[in-house]
């Protein structure tokens, strides 16, 4: 398994297809998406804060997972079980790069507690979109 | 096929004897309709218990072990059954021999007719009375399957609930409860079965623990229970059927089976607050698992007593029930077994404190048949309560380890560590309990 992984990183560094790895270098990427993972009880005033500023989208998934908050412990008869993976949500959104630093800001604001456990956000590049209805393609599919 | 053929000759053969048997000879007893109907409706409501006992230990389980721990409990409705009926009956209830088991000549019931049978019960039908100690000898045996709960194969259970109701469960019925059973002639008490039902399988449950060892990954692995609400619910249901359990032991319906139903709810209810209240003082939470266990608790314990006690004493009962199975099934993670389901934390001893209870809290104000306890002026009774509780421990103990050794050595007890990890639910049933 590990050795497969090795054989992939290694075939997309020698790429000679560079726009795979290097997407700014095609000039046409303009979008980003933004991954969050949250505390699930922010989801709402996180969506709310979005649509505000005029995001029309997301995708929501619950998930599970630990960073270092670690988990917690239940105990059932006596017996002490450790759970490590806590229930997060992870939202994911598509936006042109103009309007990345707000919707950040956003997200950053509406999720915060201030205690261990807040979760993270990603920014990440996207190479293309298509909306399938329409056929439209770049920033239009958004 | 000609096995089939020779057994339902041996039907046949058993079912004419029934039907000559049920020729009266002299004028029987007479029938009493309210006494019949209540022990009729008693004998549904035990056998919802099994059941019951499904879900409470299902939801307990890992997802996919749920169909596994079900079907265990519900086979034995089916197999217990026929047991039952074929010898079962016969060998608990049937005429004594040297006080020890009863002999084979109710075989296949017969002569277990419609006419009431005094020495039992003077005014129901005598298969009122079968049919009713039959739902107790189905329930007892699913009960030690908590203990070895998500990796024991079903085809040596299937034979191990055989070897047990046959060894250990019919002997020990006869000793307490038969004509002529060496317990029952000691003056031992006890009401609905706290001997026969709940030290029996507790106790053959610690058995089972050790021998059958401990799940693949425990102590290691997280094993919560997957569905408490299912659990919760099997617990009520538990709650529900008991009333037939220790009320329908009076064996006729009126004023015993009315101090026997409203002392089952005061310690069940009692019970179920103390273990909450025990856990929320040491480990800061008011668990649901606890106040279900706390309730089995409860209705543990008062069963051997529920016929001899007052409602203010079934509040003491219950109250020190769910307190001591509590600290029990602490005391058994520090030992290190893996009764997965605590089978003898609950069962074994919660059944010995409502022994030695019966022993303490027993008044002849309640019951005249039964007999006054330590706090009433006669610590002759705790005594003997004691040796009964000792002797069921030892016999169940001792018998449940040689049948399991045995099976251990020709089928083998648990399934594969493949089977294992994949589940019962898969592995030996081929289902699965849910699929979203």
């Amino acid at each position: 398994m590990a050795r497969k992984w090795k054989f992939a990183l290694l075939f997309l560094i020698c790429s000679p297809n560079t726009e795979l790895i290097t997407p700014n270098c095609s000039g046409r990427n303009d979008m980003k998406k933004i991954e969050a993972v949250i505390k699930p009880f922010k989801l709402d005033e996180v969506k709310h804060a979005l649509t505000k500023i005029g995001i029309q989208g997301m995708t929501v998934t619950e998930v599970k997972g630990f960073g270092r908050q670690r988990g917690h412990t239940e105990v059932y008869r006596g017996a002490e079980y450790k759970i490590d993976f806590l229930p997060k949500v992870k939202i994911e959104i598509i936006t042109p790069d103009e309007m990345v630093p707000q919707v950040i800001e956003n997200i950053e604001r509406a999720a915060k507690t201030g205690k261990i456990g807040d979760g993270k956000i990603f920014l990440l590049p996207v190479e293309e979109v298509i909306r399938i209805r329409t056929g439209e393609h770049g920033k239009d599919a958004i | 096929m000609k096995r089939i053929t020779i057994l339902l000759m041996i039907l046949g053969f058993l079912s004419m004897g029934v039907a000559f048997a049920e020729t009266p000879a002299s004028s029987p007893p007479k029938v009493d309709t309210g006494d019949t109907a209540w022990i009729l409706i008693s004998s549904a409501l035990v056998m919802l218990m099994t059941p019951g006992l499904a879900l409470f230990y299902g939801g307990m389980v890992r997802s996919k072990n749920v169909l596994g721990t079900i079907m265990q409990s519900f086979t034995a409705l089916g197999i217990i059954t026929i047991q039952w009926v074929l010898y079962g009956y016969s060998l608990a209830f049937g005429p004594d021999i040297g006080h020890i088991i009863g002999s084979l000549k109710w075989v296949g019931l017969r002569g277990v007719g419609l006419d009431p049978f005094p020495e039992y019960s003077a005014t129901i039908p005598h298969q009122a009375f079968m049919i009713f100690q039959m739902m107790f000898a189905i329930i007892t045996p699913a009960l030690i399957t908590g203990a070895f709960a998500e990796r024991f194969k079903f085809k040596t259970y299937l034979l191990f609930i055989i070897l047990w109701a046959t060894f250990v469960y019919d002997p020990l019925a006869h000793w307490v409860w038969g004509m002529g059973g060496w317990i029952k002639n000691l003056g031992a008490l006890d009401f609905a079965g706290g001997l026969v039902v709940h030290i029996s399988s507790g106790i053959a449950a610690l058995a089972a623990a050790l021998v059958v060892g401990k799940r693949k990954g425990y102590g290691d692995e997280p094993m919560p229970p997957h569905n408490l609400t299912m659990t919760l619910l099997g617990a009520a249901l538990l709650w529900f059927g008991w009333f037939g359990f220790n009320g329908g032991s009076a064996v006729a319906s009126g004023s015993l089976a009315t101090s026997a139903f409203v002392v089952t709810h005061i310690s069940t209810a009692s019970a179920a607050l103390s273990w909450m209240i025990v856990e929320w003082a040491y480990r800061g939470n008011p668990t649901v698992l606890g106040a279900a266990s706390g309730a089995v608790a409860g209705l543990v314990a008062i069963t051997p007593a529920s016929g001899f006690v007052g409602p203010v004493s079934a509040i003491v009962i219950g109250l020190a029930a769910g307190g001591i199975c509590y600290f029990a099934i602490n005391f058994k993670n520090k030992l290190g077994y893996d009764d997965s389901l605590d089978v003898v934390g609950v069962h074994g001893v919660g059944g010995t404190w409502g022994a030695l209870a019966t022993g303490l809290f027993a008044s002849k104000a309640i019951n005249s048949a039964g007999n006054n306890g330590l706090f009433f002026g006669n610590p002759s009774l705790l005594g003997v309560q004691a040796l009964s509780v000792a002797s069921a421990w030892v016999y169940s103990f001792v018998m449940t380890l040689t049948i399991l050794k045995i099976l251990d050595w020709t089928m083998g007890l648990r399934v594969s560590e493949e089977n294992e990890i994949n589940g019962l639910d898969l592995s030996q049933h081929g289902e699965a309990g849910y699929s979203f």
